[in-house]
């Protein structure tokens, strides 16, 4: 090779590297001024105390002292939204592959079912918080009337302490939609000939469901169970809206005291520190779940 | 599927001669029966899926003397079309919607152009430090926005952009992990021998990403587009600390203080319920509009890992 085609070849590599970087930058910026960039911010704050208008003052670990130990609210907040989390997810991931499964079969109107399914996850947010406000509304709510109906005198749902946060996860029933989607897709990815196999051996639904069907859509369970918690840890609009994290601290979830503590009361440092603990959770969970999840998903094509 | 006994295990193989026909009606009569609980269930779940639609609709035009009738009337007699035009004046509704469609034509726009752009760059582009940065990205979905919730407070009030829409729209422009990954997913799909043609024929790598993919991937420019639409028309928590004049509310906010509002001596259900159908018609129209690429889009995401 000449050196000059060996210059040239570098040149190109190097604007191969230019191009690339170019293109990427859409996230990249992005990525450096509104998350990396703050994310070190976030630390330094958290050993601070500062609350806007005071000139910031280092408190070393003091807030993450009140966080994790002194302030019962965090607590309290923290349990409210593994609690809340804990079921909700597990709650929507059996329903909506359940549905998935009752859709994935020949049927008429497929479109439909799909489209009626999934009405509830196009709107999202405040909108659908009021019409759930309507529903769970304990003497006018069509929840309690179709109770009543059955003879069973319906709880005051968003106002009685013990029936508020499960009266949230119920509501997040209803936004399975997409769950229900992406299960479509993945059931139909499964070979027919596995069925197909099966029957020949005698296996019954049930025997399929368990030994083909379910390994096969493991890796779209595992996905839709991870988001679906990193999700249900950020809940805030539902209990904003809704209850006010009440009663009784009943749906306090983290990211509402967070809110609270940073943009009512300004304890920045303090709301900081709530905001990296929240993280480290988070973070904790999921890899407790990918560790978990290596032992039962099933990915086709990997070497044992 | 469903775990009803649908009896396949009658010996596939060696099937009667004689028996062949009642075997065949036998297998019929299981099959259709458990189509039919098929279809009762899936009327029986869709049925509580629309429901509460349908209730919020027939609320939003009952006047609040039938709203509290029992048993509650379906078709409400007479029909209160006046709920409408009552709810939209107790709030400046119109002024929301403007706030809102300004910010949704920047992220929507936004996101599609960057996120292909980066997309673009990840999957069409062979560089150096394209597969550490895509695994960065990738796990940036995982971390939840809060840790940077009050820096970006900080920031933008740094940049006197507290109270107004600039905040909730502009760190919405840049290319977000989720749309970009499904986007990648999508070229990835397309053959690279188009790349190469168009570079022989003297084309630049801009114009090859502008002239040939783009058109190319418009079902998964729409779908990115319509959760770029969904995620800016919906969001709250953002809106909420950012925003504090009624002059720069943005629907879900403008909502919420209705709520507040209808609730003065006795919540106003008629009008919370008229107001919030109006606010759900444009995202319920986007997704008429845009169903098909939708469910393409999800269905991409979610299993071509």
């Amino acid at each position: 090779m000449t050196a000059q085609a060996l210059r040239s070849g570098k040149r190109r590599e190097i604007r191969d590297e230019l191009t690339g970087w170019l293109f990427a930058a859409p996230w990249t910026v992005g990525f450096l001024i509104f998350t990396a960039l703050p994310m070190l911010a976030s630390a330094a704050i958290s050993v601070m105390d500062w609350n806007f208008i005071s000139t910031p003052k280092f408190v070393g670990l003091a807030n993450w002292q009140k966080a994790l130990a002194d302030d019962p609210l965090v607590l309290q907040s923290l349990r409210v939204t593994t609690l809340f989390a804990m079921t909700s997810v597990p709650l929507q991931a059996v329903f909506s592959l359940f549905i998935a499964l009752l859709l994935n079969q020949p049927i008429r109107g497929l479109r439909f079912f799909r489209t009626v399914f999934y009405l509830p996850s196009v709107v999202s947010g405040v909108a659908l918080a009021m019409l759930y406000r309507w529903l769970l509304s304990p003497d006018m709510g069509l929840i309690n009337y179709a109770l009543a109906q059955i003879g069973i005198d319906g709880p005051a749902w968003l106002l009685d302490p013990d029936w508020a946060l499960p009266a949230l996860v119920l509501t997040t029933l209803w936004g399975i939609g997409g769950m229900i989607i992406i299960y479509l897709a993945a059931l139909q990815g499964v070979p027919t000939e596995l069925y197909e196999a099966a029957e020949v051996d005698g296996a019954r639904a049930w025997d399929k469901l368990r030994a083909i069907t379910i390994p096969m859509i493991s890796p779209a369970v595992f996905f839709q169970v991870t988001m679906g918690l990193i999700a249900a840890f950020q809940q805030f609009v539902s209990a904003q809206v809704l209850t006010q994290g009440g009663p009784n601290n009943a749906t306090l979830f983290s990211v509402l005291y967070l809110y609270r503590v940073a943009f009512q009361q300004f304890r920045m440092g303090f709301a900081a520190a709530i905001a990296w603990l929240l993280f480290f959770f988070i973070l904790a969970v999921t890899a407790i779940l990918f560790k978990l999840g290596g032992v039962w998903v099933y990915y086709e094509g990997m070497m044992e | 599927m469903l775990g009803f006994r649908t009896d396949s295990r009658a010996k596939v193989p060696s099937v009667p001669t004689g028996g062949l026909r009642a075997w065949a009606s036998r297998i019929s009569v299981a099959r259709r029966l458990s189509r039919g609980i098929t279809y009762l269930l899936l009327i029986l779940l869709g049925f509580t899926f629309a429901v509460p639609f349908l209730w919020q609709v027939t609320t939003s035009v009952k006047s609040i003397q039938q709203v509290y009738r029992f048993p509650p009337e379906l078709i409400p007699n007479p029909v209160v079309f006046r709920n409408y035009p009552d709810a939209m004046m107790m709030l400046p509704f119109g002024i929301f919607f403007l706030n809102t469609a300004k910010v949704v034509v920047v992220v929507v726009i936004g996101q599609v152009l960057s996120c292909s752009l980066a997309a673009f760059a990840f999957s069409r582009l062979r560089w150096k430090a394209r597969d550490t940065l895509f695994a960065i990205m990738l796990s940036t979905m995982m971390l939840p926005g809060q840790v940077t919730l009050i820096p970006q407070f900080i920031l933008f009030r740094k940049l006197d952009w507290i109270n107004t829409l600039l905040p909730i729209s502009i760190p919405f422009v840049f290319a977000a992990p989720y749309g970009t990954f499904l986007i990648r997913q999508f070229f990835a799909t397309i053959s690279l021998d188009i790349d190469d043609a168009a570079r022989v024929d003297g084309a630049s790598r801009f114009r090859t990403y502008w002239q040939i993919l783009l058109p190319m991937s418009k079902p998964v420019l729409a779908a990115v587009a319509t959760f770029a639409f969904n995620y800016a028309y919906n969001d709250f928590l953002n809106p909420l600390i950012y925003i504090n004049s009624k002059e720069k509310f943005t629907l879900p906010l403008g909502l919420s203080a209705f709520q507040d509002r209808a609730a003065w001596g006795g919540m106003r259900w008629d009008l919370l319920m008229a107001a919030t159908t109006v606010v759900m018609i444009p995202a319920l129209l986007v997704f008429v509009f845009a169903q098909r690429y939708l469910i393409q889009g999800v269905v991409f995401s979610g299993v071509k890992g």
